[in-house]
């Protein structure tokens, strides 16, 4: 395969079949993570973003599982993988981290020792001496002062910040090529946030490592981004370099996301919240999933799904009106 | 260390209610103790004279205190039937229920942890199914029962174990069985249900996101996180062993404290019903302190508060 | 042209009407994901309308003997066979389900209304009441409990009939554990807002545990109920296999293996017809209480 993206990710269906119905979390997903690149998935929660990213690791959950569709690592199919083979390129080739580093250690387990598995198991057993050294060289790498000490102490030990490198320590350790990163600064402060971010900036570029983040947060999706999904309801609806994406906003909903940031100036008028509720995803809408919380919404986009469509240079919409905004504006 | 001694306080007032809690019980029948020690046919003065050298004339605070004081000096009383300290009757019985209780945990421990993480990791499926199917019927099992049938099937019909036990080990492999039988459905359980708990939690994609294996990860993130909570039930399952013992121990003829409970019952022999309670419910307190202590360290949460 | 808007509202109504869940729905449901609990409630239900008609339906009397057909084996007269004084075994077991069912059932309510009681009073109240109530809660908790029931059956021997006795003895012994779950109901739901309001307009404490508190704890109770149902009739049989319960001639499931202990080797169907009743009725309530519990009480799943 000679593409340029790293993850490539084609009409993903990701369902859950529960006792009171089948919920289509994922919905036919396309997605593409170039190499080197940071690339953003935003949604609201509950938009399938997460399950999304862990398809991709193979971690969703029962009665949770991938119906149909691609998935391929720099060119590998992971989708139909046996569970071991899935494993041998977890940690290795791509790595993830959570949302919560408060619950995403094991409490009983010191992080060093969490840490070097991730050495072991791709390395296979080596002396503990070298992979203490080689933890505490990572833990270095992304921050951690005092990373002797650190080394043999407990989860419940380490402030919100400590344990996101801890994370990303973790996950960085193999060199992976793809670094998928699932809410890593949503329970963090706002300082703490900043530095996270500028640390996976910085790995990134270093290492030559990709980056799939995904967030809720359109501040973290300026900050860092170079390219950008919006999720809603299980499909993508917007895709776009991440300038082009604020300047040009194409779908109704991210308008929506953007005019809900909160600003200091600015006209109040537009400091709005999107109207309506996100879908429950059991009695999904017909026709485009936004179309009860939509301003423009015509019969149309109650009756059928829109198509993608290309609103301008790499930037991709699903919208009825898509084409004729763009040219309007 | 400071939450360590605070949880042994605690026990202090629990302790002394357990012996006062005893004490009225069993000395609120009156007059009970000398006419079972005579009999019928003596004389009031007779009794009157046994009752002053039992202290039983005295008001009951004064014979509680005299009691505890001699429970602190290890003295029990002594039997009305068998004619001998209480004291040693226990501590010749107690090593033969020590090694049945012991003997029936390791088989419930073994057997309800194995059983549950099988039903866990198969879990809605038919082995998670047939287990808990069969660790509910462990638990609904009354413990003379399956005695009773192990008797029949071992020792009458294949004629492998001895049918009575003499407090050899061999000899309490069927009564420890039969204890660690009920015990071991509510482990497989608790087990069960603790390890599916955990098997959600988020540290459980970390691992797999790290590449663990799934039996890698049951075993090295899972089953330890698991069985902290399995170890507070092990601590109260030793109050239902003892209750266990005293019928294991009648219908193999163990003797331990739990036959000697049954004759002293049946004898209506206050001093030994007595004393037995009272040691066995003080094991038990001792047994869930330990219980606690170990959480502790196993916990490293814990470990650091104290 | 959009939709309007209430008929949005109405849509994301119904949506949420959808995940509403009432009781007669629950039932189904857990007939539905758990089927042995439903079997179990028959079973249950089966063996109260026996009990019941017991003298109806029972071929021969309670104590009735036949020296004659002593120790015969199962046939149609008998059912299960006879026993060492000629009683019939089947007949034995329908009037034991008396017993049994009266010990499983009252003793196990009585504890309960003392256990809420004395939880309520503890967890509202707070300070050395607690204090008090909860040590003895740990004081009897402490004690193995067939011990403990065997201790208030040798005070309770000299006044009363040994049924009433048992009776007796196990509305006193459960309570503790009923009390502990009443008092963490009551100490988390005391900060709730609606019982705050309800103090400060100055609403009786009787009234707001009843109104207030109490209707939060009875899912747990419910399912603690019936997870005692099975414990007191096995303690019963316990004692009475152990020759400290129901005495002769009265008829008892374990006071039945009891006396078939003897013949275990020559006529196991004497211990095994009683021992595998008391299995079954302690299987139904605990199948019962596990699916009560499943649809009932999340909470208390871990406990």
């Amino acid at each position: 395969m000679g593409s340029g993206n790293i993850l490539e990710i084609r009409d993903l269906h990701t369902s859950f079949f529960t006792d009171s119905g089948v919920v289509h979390a994922v919905n036919g997903v396309d997605l593409d993570v170039p190499k080197g690149k940071i690339t953003g998935l935003v949604g609201e929660s509950g938009c399938g973003k997460s399950i999304t990213a862990k398809s991709v690791m193979g971690l969703v959950r029962y009665p949770g599982r991938i119906e149909s569709g691609s998935i391929r690592l720099d060119g590998q199919e992971l989708t139909g993988l046996k569970e071991k083979e899935l494993r041998k390129l977890c940690g290795q080739e791509v790595s993830m981290i959570f949302q919560e580093p408060m619950t995403s250690l094991n409490p009983v387990l010191k992080v060093g020792r969490q840490v070097a598995e991730a050495l072991r198991v791709h390395r296979g057993a080596t002396s503990k001496a070298e992979e203490k050294q080689e933890v505490i060289r990572i833990f270095e790498k992304v921050g951690i002062p005092e990373p002797e000490q650190r080394f043999t102490a407990y989860p419940h030990e380490l402030s919100g910040g400590l344990r996101q490198r801890v994370m990303i320590a973790m996950a960085m350790i193999m060199n992976p090529k793809l670094l998928i990163a699932d809410e890593p600064t949503t329970a963090l402060d706002v300082t703490v946030e900043a530095q996270i971010l500028r640390l996976m900036k910085n790995l990134c570029g270093e290492n030559g490592m990709s980056v799939l983040i995904i967030t809720h947060n359109m501040g973290v999706v300026a900050e860092i981004c170079d390219e950008v999904y919006v999720m809603y309801a299980g499909r993508i609806v917007e895709k776009a370099p991440v300038f082009s994406l604020f300047d040009e906003t194409a779908h109704p909903y991210t308008k929506g996301l953007l005019a809900s940031i909160p600003r200091i100036s600015g006209n109040p008028e537009y400091l709005s919240t999107i109207p309506g509720v996100v879908p429950n995803m059991k009695y999904l809408p017909t026709g485009c999933a936004f179309h009860n919380r939509c301003p423009l919404a015509s019969e149309k986009c109650v009756r059928e799904v829109p198509e993608m469509v290309e609103t301008g240079e790499g930037h991709f919409c699903r919208c009825h009106l898509a084409k004729a905004q763009t040219a309007r504006g | 260390m400071k939450a360590v001694l605070k949880r042994i306080a605690s026990m202090i007032p629990v302790l002394i209610g357990v012996m006062l809690l005893t004490f009225i019980l069993l000395r609120i029948v009156p007059g009970d103790p000398v006419s079972i020690l005579l009999g019928e046919h003596y004389s009031q003065e007779t009794i009157d004279r046994l009752t002053r050298a039992m202290n039983l004339d005295k008001p009951l605070w004064e014979q509680f205190i005299s009691y505890v004081l001699g429970v602190f000096r290890g003295n029990l009383g002594v039997s009305y039937t068998l004619k001998r300290p209480v004291t040693a009757l226990i501590l010749e019985a107690f090593p033969n229920t020590l090694k049945l209780a012991l003997m029936g945990a390791a088989f419930a421990w073994i057997v309800g942890i194995l059983a549950g993480i099988i039903a866990a990791v198969t879990q809605n499926k038919a082995p998670d199914h047939i287990f808990m199917g069969f660790s509910l019927a462990g638990v609904s099992v009354p413990i003379f029962m399956s005695a009773l049938f192990l008797q029949y099937v071992f020792s009458y019909r294949l004629k492998l174990l001895p049918l009575t036990s003499d407090g050899s080990a061999v000899s309490l492999i069927l009564p420890a069985v039969a204890l660690g039988w009920n015990s071991a459905g509510s482990v497989a359980r608790m087990t069960r249900s603790s390890l599916i708990d955990v098997m959600e939690a988020d540290y459980i994609d970390t691992a797999r996101a790290k590449g663990l294996l799934r039996t890698a990860v049951i075993l090295k993130h899972a089953l330890k996180n698991a069985l902290l909570p399995v170890i507070t039930m092990m601590a109260l399952q030793l109050s239902s062993m003892m209750s266990g013992a005293v019928i294991t121990e009648s219908v193999f003829s163990v003797p331990g404290i739990g036959r000697l409970a049954t004759q002293s019952i049946m004898n209506r022999d206050m001093p030994l019903l007595q004393g037995t309670i009272l040691f066995t419910t003080v094991l038990v307190i001792l047994g869930n302190l330990a219980a606690d202590l170990l959480y502790s360290v196993v916990d490293p949460r814990i470990r650091n508060e104290g | 042209m959009s939709k309007p808007l209430d008929q949005n509202i109405k849509e994301n109504h119904s949506a949420d009407l959808g995940d509403y869940i009432g009781p007669l729905q629950k039932v189904k449901s857990m007939c539905r994901r758990n089927p042995l609990a439903a079997v179990s409630a028959c079973v249950i239900l089966a063996v109260i309308i026996l009990a019941v008609l017991a003298p109806v339906i029972a071929p021969y009397g309670e104590a009735q003997q036949d020296l004659l057909n002593r120790l015969k084996g199962p046939s149609a007269a008998h059912l299960f066979g006879t026993d060492e004084l000629g009683r019939d075994v089947f007949s034995r077991i329908l009037y034991g389900s008396r017993v049994s069912l009266i010990i499983g059932i009252f003793p196990p309510l009585i504890s309960l209304v003392i256990g809420i009681i004395l939880g309520l009073t503890a967890g509202y109240f707070g300070g050395w009441i607690d204090y008090l109530i909860m040590r003895i809660a740990d004081v009897m908790l402490s004690f193995p409990s067939l011990l403990l029931s065997m201790a208030l059956m040798y005070t309770l021997g000299r006044y009363a009939n040994s049924i009433v006795c048992i009776f007796t003895a196990l509305s006193l012994v459960g309570w503790a554990s009923v009390a502990r779950v009443v008092r963490s109901h009551t100490l988390s739901l005391k900060e709730t807002e609606y019982v705050e309001a309800a103090r400060s307009i100055g609403v009786r404490p009787a009234k707001i545990m009843l109104r207030h508190i109490m209707p939060n704890c009875i899912p747990s109770l419910i399912v603690l109920y019936t997870l005692n149902v099975p414990s007191c009739i096995l303690s019963e049989s316990t004692l009475s296999f152990l020759g400290i319960g129901v005495q002769p001639p009265a008829a008892s499931w374990g006071l039945m293996v009891n006396q078939a202990k003897q013949f275990l080797f020559t006529m196991p169907w004497l211990a095994l017809a009683p021992s595998l009743t008391i299995m079954i009725i302690v299987l139904a309530f605990n199948f019962l209480g596990d699916g009560l519990r499943d649809t009932l009480d999340p909470y208390l799943q871990k406990g």
